[in-house]
Formats: C-alpha cells, structure tokens, sequence
C-alpha cells in the first residue's frame, strides 16, 4: 500500500512537471505559430486539454516504470523469481474503461471543436483560389481583381473557394491553424476568420513535385480600411490594363507566372523577367540564345525544350492566344 | 567466390537481368511493328521497362529455383518431402533452403540490408536539410536523370517504401525463425511456399531501387495521383516492386495462420500459446486481407499511366481521393502489421526478465485481435484534409480514439508485469524498455492528430513524422533489436556483445527522442513534409542542425550493431545453454537449434510465464514412442 501512495505522489508531480515543461517550450496552451483566426482558438483550445491528459497519461506509465525498475531491480546474488502474479480483472476492466470514458470526451471535444471551426458566416467574403505547380493565384470576383498575394479584411469571414489546374495542393497557413487540400476535378472550400493584422504566407503542404517546397504566396490581414484602399488601387490597375503592357501584367498575375518568375531580379523557381528581353541565355544542354519573342514564345508554349542552365525543367506548358502572349511579351520588356 | 557466383540468389539476379531485357525487348519489338517510338529517356519506353520489370521478377523466381520443386510436381516428378541441405556456413542462406529458421535468418538479413539503404537514404536527405537553403542537390546537378530537388524527393519516397518493405521482411524474419519454435513444430506448414515468400522479395527490392535510376518518382511513398500519373518511369518501378512485394506479405500471412492453427504442441490450447504467436496471428490476418488493396490501388495508376485508363483523372470521371480511400484501406492497417509483432516481441520478453508472469495474458492476447480489427475502420483519419465528405470525419474520428484502448491495455499491462519483479536489464531487456517508452511517445502524440480541428493544423506537417518514427520506432525497430539480441544465441550458438550493445543502445536512443521530439516541434511551427528546403523566416535552422547531428548518432549506433551482430557470429562468447534462464521451449534444447527443430516433441503442461511459482513447468518433452521407427 505504501508503495502505491509512494508512486500516486510521483506520478502527480511527474504529470505536473511534464505539463510545466512543455508550457515552458511554448507548446502547451497554444499550438505554435502565433494564432491568427478566430478557429484557432477553438483548436488551440483542444489541443490544451489534449497536452493535460498526455501529460498525465504520460506520468501514469512512465512512473510506475521507473519506479519498478529502480526498486524492484534484482540484487546481486538473487536467483529468485518475482511475486506470482497472473493478472486482475477488476484492473484490467478498470483500465479498459477509464480510457474509454476519455476518449469518448475527446471525440466529442473533437466534434464541437470541428464544429467551431466549421461555422458558416452567410455574409463571407468569397474569394477565388486557383492553385497550381507551383504558385498560388487569388480572384475576387466581385471586382475583378486577380491578385498573387491573398489580401484579407481583418475580423470578417472570408470563403475560398479552391480549385487545382493540375495535381493535389493543400492550403495551409500556420497562423490560421486549418488545412484544407485543393484537389483536381473539384471545389473544395476554405473558411477563415482572421483577427489579427499581419504577413503570413500560405504554404503548399501536398507535396505537388519539384518545386513543392517553394509553393508559398504571401497572406496579408489588414484593417477593413486599408483593405478598401487595396481594392481601389488593384481596381485601378485592372483599369488602367488596357494597354498591352497592361494586359501582359495581368495575365502573368492570373496564370501565376510571377509565382516562379520574379519581376525584380530575386531568383525564384524559373529565371527572373527582370532584364530578360534582349539577354543572352545559357541552356542546361550547352546551347545559348537572345531572349527575343521567338525564345519567350517557345519556352511558354514548350518550356521544357530550352531550360536556363541553373533551373529545373518544370514549369507546365501553357496553352495561351498568340494575342495574351504578345500582350505578355510587351510587358516583359518594360521589366528592366 | 565461385561458389557464391552459383548460388541461387547470383543466378536469379542474373535471371532478373535477362528476363527484364527479354521483356522489354519484346515489347520495343512489338512497338516496332506497330510503329510506335521505340526509346525514350531510359533508353526502353515506360511500356517496355514495365514488361521488363514484370517479367524480370518471375524470371528470379525460376532462376534462383524458388519454384523448381513445384515444376517437378508439375512434371511428374517427385521431391522428398524435407530437403536436407546441401550447404554449409553462409552459403545456406544465399541458396533456397526450405528450413524456417534459414529462412528467418534470411529475411532478417535482407531486412538489415534494406533498413541501411534506407537509412542512408534519410542521412542523405537529412543533411540536405541541416540549414534552409539547398546545400549539395541543387538544381545543378543532374543524376540518374533527375536534379538536386528531383533527387531529394526520390531518396524521401525510397526511404518511406524501403523502410517499409524492410520492416515487413523484418517481422517475417522474426515470426519464421520463432513461430514454429514456440508451438513445437518441425516448420512452418508449407515450407516450399515460405521460401517462394521470402525469394519474392528480393526481386521486389531490386524494383524498388531500379526506381531510382530510371529518374525517380518525386510523390512520396503514398504515390498520390495525379502527380503519381506524371512521374517519372522510375514510378512504374516502385508500383511494381511494391505489387510483387505484397505477394512476399500475402504468402507468409498465409502460411503463419494455417502453421498456428494446424502445428501447435500437444496441450498447447490459444490460451497457453506463447504471447507472440498470438501478434503473429493478428498481424497475418491483416496481411492476409488488406495488403491486395495496396497492390490494387497501385496497379490502377499503372494501368492510367499504361493505357490512359482515368480511374483518377477527373478529366475523364474518375476521382483522384478514391485513390486515397483505396490506398489507405491497406497503408493504415499496414502500420499496425508493422508494429503488432513488435508489441509482441516485447510481451514476449517482459516475464523473462522481470522474472514475473505475463500480467492479463487474456487481454494482452485480445488486444492484438481489437487493434487489428479496428485497424480496418479507421483509414480516412489520413484524409481529414482532403475534401471528402466533410460528417465523414466524425466517425473516423471517433473509430481512430478508439485504437487508444486495447493500445493502453497492452501498457498497463506491462507496467504490472514489471511491478514487483525482479529485473535485471541486459540488452534484449535494454530495448524492450526503450521500445516501450518510445512507442508510449507515439501513442500520446497520436490523439491530437485524430481529433480532427488539431490534425487541420498537423496534418502534413513534420508533427507527423515525428509521431509516427516514435510508433515505427517503438513498435518495431526497438523489438526487433531486442529479438535479434535475444534470439541470436538461439540461432549461432553465441551471443554477442553485451558491452557493445549497451553502446547501440545509450547511443540510439537519446538521440532518437531528441530526433522526434524536435521533429514534432519544428512541425508545429510551420514546416511541411517532403519539403527540400524550407523557408529560414520560420527560425528553425538550428533546430534542424541539431536534428541531423541527431540523425547522424543514430546511424553511427546501428553501424555499433552491424559490427556486433557480424563479429560476434564467429567470436562470439559460446552461449549453448538457457542463455536467459526461460521457460519458452525453444531455450530448453541447446542452442544452435538443429535442423529439423525438436528430437523429441513436447507436451504443453502448464502456463507459458508461471515465473515465481514453485515446480511449474510450461511444457515437458516426450520420449520417442517405444514402437516408432529411428
């Protein structure tokens, strides 16, 4: 009996001490990173409880297993066997249910808390959501804006509506906590509230080929009134598009080329646009050419034929009107 | 030398070589005649090399003469009903033999071999992403037709399909070598089938690694489609090395269940069988019934990548999460056949050194059966994020909070055992208790990812790869160190090092926590899965190094094991005895076993782990009947 009491004590310490220890690295009363939606707190409430019973779980086996170990170690010299002790069905029922009753709890935790996480505002924003190899393109549909960064109010429900041009992509922003794939063939549907303004980035989490890991387009939550000045300004430029440069900018926002090609000299996945009209380009197969509209042509419609040395032959091939392609030309050289 | 050049296993790679080229060539002639393309990249066309794949690994199976003894029957001919072999010393284990406890040490060996390719596989990559940024496989390099990234995602695949098909040839090796020794029997009930189990595979591996050199697959080792669709011929590969790898899981199940319920020692009712027989039993059941839902949702990519069949293009009406669904009704209870030995290995050993019985045999018994049976209703808790129907999610949910129970079972259990023991603690017993631990790691951060508003967030993020090592870890590679450090008395007649295996051990495992530790960690703070590099805002470029120096300690620990394990087969201390004073039969014969297991049969007189009561006897050898012949 005295043995008992002795293990009880220490596997309440032990429980507590673990608890202590993972809150003192940050991982117990909230998932990491920073929560930054209204689901997660419902989640990150779950995944308290959750840490208090693994803790707890975690002492109760641990303890009596150090314990037995350090005190019922055989002496030296001792060639006896242990108690013969076959097994106790009142425990063994007892540890049966005590679990059960838990797990029951957490299932219907779990339950509310998808609940919670799930809960429709009939006044959402939508926004559109085309994922592709190996970039993220945004549509607001209500006014005609196409975006490579995701701009959200703050404290208002937004709506995305997925979908995927070529192979399953799963969107995902840490500091909204909720992961959703977005699969070839249908809608499937993401909703967030944010409540708290900042950069974030949305990151694929489908392993989608080469270039998976650089997947990620940046998530900015600003106050309702800056958001407003952002639809103003994109508005205007999507007005002020009409000429082919214009047209060109557009088009390389919504078929995601920026995604991989940067506008400002940064290497991305492919070259950058940055001064690309006119250069000479080294091939991976030794060969080399003037970037003129034949080239930029041809690595859209066959971009596999003629790899930069340095990049990975991966980008999808493009099928676009010999106008979208001359409009998008015309903007690639104003790139300099 | 020349002697290894003759041996079965030289003469079916070298059938595998031809007949790849036979079936390839075959079909480039017909593609000739049709007028098709004739080369590709790798020089024979995906059709080509898959006929080539196909064909190859049949052409083994005849050349190493797995099934030359079935062609004589078919001929006519007939074949004594136990082979004596011919060979001696190693060359036992590089022929066909039809000896158990060979094949044991067969499949075990391969699974060793698989396990370091495997993990040289994760250093590889591991150090790839010890600091954001690409380090060495950048998009400069060019191997096997594949660059850095190309290279990084193959090595990640391979490792996740090796490993597995290490450990499925793993649990083989340990259920062949103890099974029939724990009931009593001679062997396993169709021997001849157990050697074309284990021969299967090699011819599986060899796929598998053919991947690699045939540009790749860059999906990961669950092959999703569509990416699935767009991969690389190497895809073809792993599809069909895994296919005939199932063959090597289905058989063996086959064979340990009809062994178990037919060769059992007089006396020997289910409750008096030793604890691990009972794993074995639940672990072939599930091999015997979901492993062709793997084979099959494999084979309908090949036949969608063959012939256009859109099974899964959405574009043609098919729906790429079926594939999920298929995919998963195998790969989830797939873990479970991984580990179920294992947690039996540990069963096993507990009452030996604890000096102690099995604490609630019964349930530890029922368990294994409960967690194999709802192993099968719990496979969509891998799809949460996948756009399934979304009150699906609930009952899966609830199915897989379920498997927590006969899993505490089992803890509980073990924890009594040890209680009031007296326990000593040489190696075997060492990862028996790490096992223990670590896979109580795995099953305490298993709940948050089945409730499903927290997996939304873990899901696909390293939190499940670390949550899912400690499993693999705990529930298979510790045991199966602890059986190899404690049968292999059994099998050489020595035993090996304790002082060294101390070193495997105090080296293994620390870094192994910190290993899954910060691999959870860094998970929850934003890093993805099958990612070559990640984004160095996140912060965690430290905690990645120290998770490569962690990766790095581990392998240094199984080269400790390599070097015991195969020095300790010649130099071993001699250990012919009872080695860890036991009541299990097979200790009660001297070690090495002989060829045809028992001289005399035994009798199933009492409880298997009686320890601590006075003059009780598991089982009691029977002199040879006066009358019978010899």
């Amino acid at each position: 009996m005295r043995q008992f009491v002795i293990v009880g004590i220490l596997v309440v310490l032990m429980a507590i001490l673990t608890y202590v220890g993972l809150d003192a690295a940050g991982v117990a009363k909230q998932m990491h990173p920073v929560a930054a939606s209204a689901q997660a707190a419902s989640i990150d409430q779950l995944w308290h409880w959750e840490i208090i019973a693994i803790s707890f779980l975690f002492a109760l086996i641990v303890v009596p297993m150090f314990y037995s170990l350090i005190v019922f170690r055989r002496k030296k010299g001792d060639n006896s066997d242990g108690e013969h002790m076959e097994g106790n069905t009142s425990l063994e029922i007892g540890w049966t249910v005590g679990p059960l009753v838990l797990v029951v709890f957490f299932a219907y935790f779990g339950a509310y808390s998808l609940g919670e996480v799930r809960r429709a505002d009939p006044q959402a924003l939508e926004i559109k959501v085309k994922g592709q190899q190996f970039t993220w393109i945004f549509e607001y549909p209500e006014y005609g804006i196409v975006s490579s960064e995701l701009y959200l109010p703050v404290d208002r429900q937004v709506v995305l509506k997925m979908e995927s041009t070529d192979v399953i992509h799963s969107f995902w922003v840490p500091e909204f906590r909720v992961k959703q794939d977005v699969v070839p063939g249908r809608v499937t549907e993401y909703r967030i509230t944010p409540t708290l303004e900042g950069s974030y980035k949305v990151r694929c989490a489908e392993l989608c080929g080469t270039s998976h890991a650089y997947m990620e387009s940046p998530v900015i939550v600003t106050s309702q009134v800056k958001y407003d000045a952002w639809l103003v300004e994109q508005q205007a430029l999507a007005a002020a598009a009409q000429t082919p440069e214009g047209q060109g900018q557009r088009l390389a926002v919504s078929n995601g080329c920026i995604g991989c090609h940067s506008i400002d000299g940064s290497p991305l996945t492919g070259p950058t646009w940055f001064g690309l009209f006119g250069s000479e380009r080294q091939f991976a197969d030794g060969t080399s050419a003037v970037a003129d509209e034949a080239y930029i042509t041809n690595s859209i419609l066959n971009p596999t034929e003629q790899v930069v040395q340095g990049f990975a032959p991966v980008m999808p091939p493009y099928t676009l009107t010999d106008e979208e392609i001359a409009n998008l030309i015309a903007y690639i050289k104003t790139l300099k | 030398m020349k002697r290894f050049f003759s041996s079965a296993l030289s003469l079916g790679l070298l059938w595998q070589f031809l007949g790849t080229l036979l079936g390839a060539g075959l079909v480039t002639g017909i593609r000739a005649l049709m007028g098709l393309s004739i080369t590709d990249t790798f020089f024979f066309t995906e059709p080509a090399w898959v006929m080539g794949g196909f064909t190859g690994a049949i052409a083994f199976l005849f050349g190493s003469g797995a099934v030359s003894d079935w062609m004589k029957w078919a001929r006519g001919i007939d074949t004594p009903d136990h082979h004596e072999d011919h060979h001696t010393g190693w060359e036992k284990y590089v022929n066909v033999s039809l000896d158990h406890k060979v094949i044991g040490i067969q499949y075990t060996i391969v699974a060793l071999l698989l396990i370091s390719i495997g993990g040289l596989f994760a250093l590889i990559f591991r150090t790839e992403l010890a600091w954001s940024e690409l380090q060495f496989l950048t998009v400069d390099i060019k191997l096997f037709g594949q660059n850095g990234p190309q290279l990084y995602n193959t090595l990640m695949s391979l490792h996740g399909m090796i490993m597995i098909v290490s450990i499925l040839l793993g649990i083989a090796g340990i259920i062949n070598y103890a099974v029939p020794l724990l009931l009593g029997a001679m062997d396993m009930a169709f021997p001849r089938l157990n050697a074309f189990s284990f021969w299967v595979s090699v011819p599986a591996a060899v796929l598998l690694l053919m991947s690699l050199f045939l540009g790749g697959f860059d999906t990961g080792w669950t092959g999703y489609p569509p990416l699935s669709v767009r991969a690389p011929v190497g895809m073809q590969m792993f599809f069909l090395g895994v296919f005939v790898a199932g063959w090597s899981s289905i058989l063996g199940a086959l064979n340990v269940i009809a062994t178990v319920l037919r060769m059992r020692a007089k006396g020997m009712n289910a409750m008096r069988m030793p604890i691990f027989v009972w794993a074995a039993i639940a672990t072939s059941l599930i091999a015997l019934t979901a492993t062709q839902l793997i084979g099959l949702s494999f084979q309908l990519v090949m036949f969608q990548r063959l012939f256009g069949m859109g099974f899964f293009d959405a574009a043609k009406g098919g729906n790429p999460v079926l594939f999920q669904h298929l995919f998963w009704f195998y790969s989830h209870p797939a873990v479970y056949v991984f580990i179920l030995p294992g947690l039996g290995v540990i069963s096993e050993l507990l009452p030996v050194f604890a000096r102690k019985p099995l604490f609630g045999y019964r349930w530890i018994a029922m368990s294994s059966l409960g967690i194999a049976l709802v192993g099968f209703v719990v496979w969509a808790h891998h799809m949460f994020t996948s756009g399934m129907n979304e009150y699906l999610r609930v009952p899966f949910m609830y199915s897989t909070l379920l498997v927590a129970i006969p899993t505490g079972v089992k803890f509980f259990s073990w924890v009594a055992t040890l209680w009031k023991g007296k326990i000593t603690t040489p190696t075997p017993m060492l990862f028996v208790l790490g096992g223990i631990i670590v896979f109580l790691l795995g099953g305490l951060s298993g709940p948050p990812n089945a409730t499903v508003s927290t997996d939304l967030h873990l899901h696909d993020t390293y939190f499940i790869v670390g949550h899912f090592h400690d499993t693999i870890f705990g529930g298979f590679v510790f045991p199966f160190f602890a059986a190899i450090y404690y049968w292999f008395p059994k099998a050489t007649g020595r035993r090996m090092s304790e002082t060294l295996g101390k070193w495997h051990f105090w080296l293994m495992t620390p870094s192994f926590f910190v290993l899954t530790f910060g691999m959870m960690y860094i998970g929850l703070i934003g890093m993805r899965r099958r990612i070559v590099d990640f984004d160095p805002a996140l912060g965690i470029d430290t905690a990645h190094m120290i998770l490569t120096i962690a990766g790095y300690l581990i392998g240094v620990s199984v080269l400790v094991f390599f070097y015991n394990f195969f020095n300790s087969i010649k130099n071993g201390e001699k250990a012919e005895g009872n080695v860890w004073n036991s009541r299990s039969p097979e200790w009660q014969v001297p070690s090495p076993m002989p060829a045809h297991n028992y001289e005399q049969p035994f009798e199933v007189v009492g409880e298997p782990y009686d320890y601590g009561l006075e003059g009780s006897q598991y089982v009691k050898f029977i002199s040879p009947a006066k009358s019978g012949h010899k």
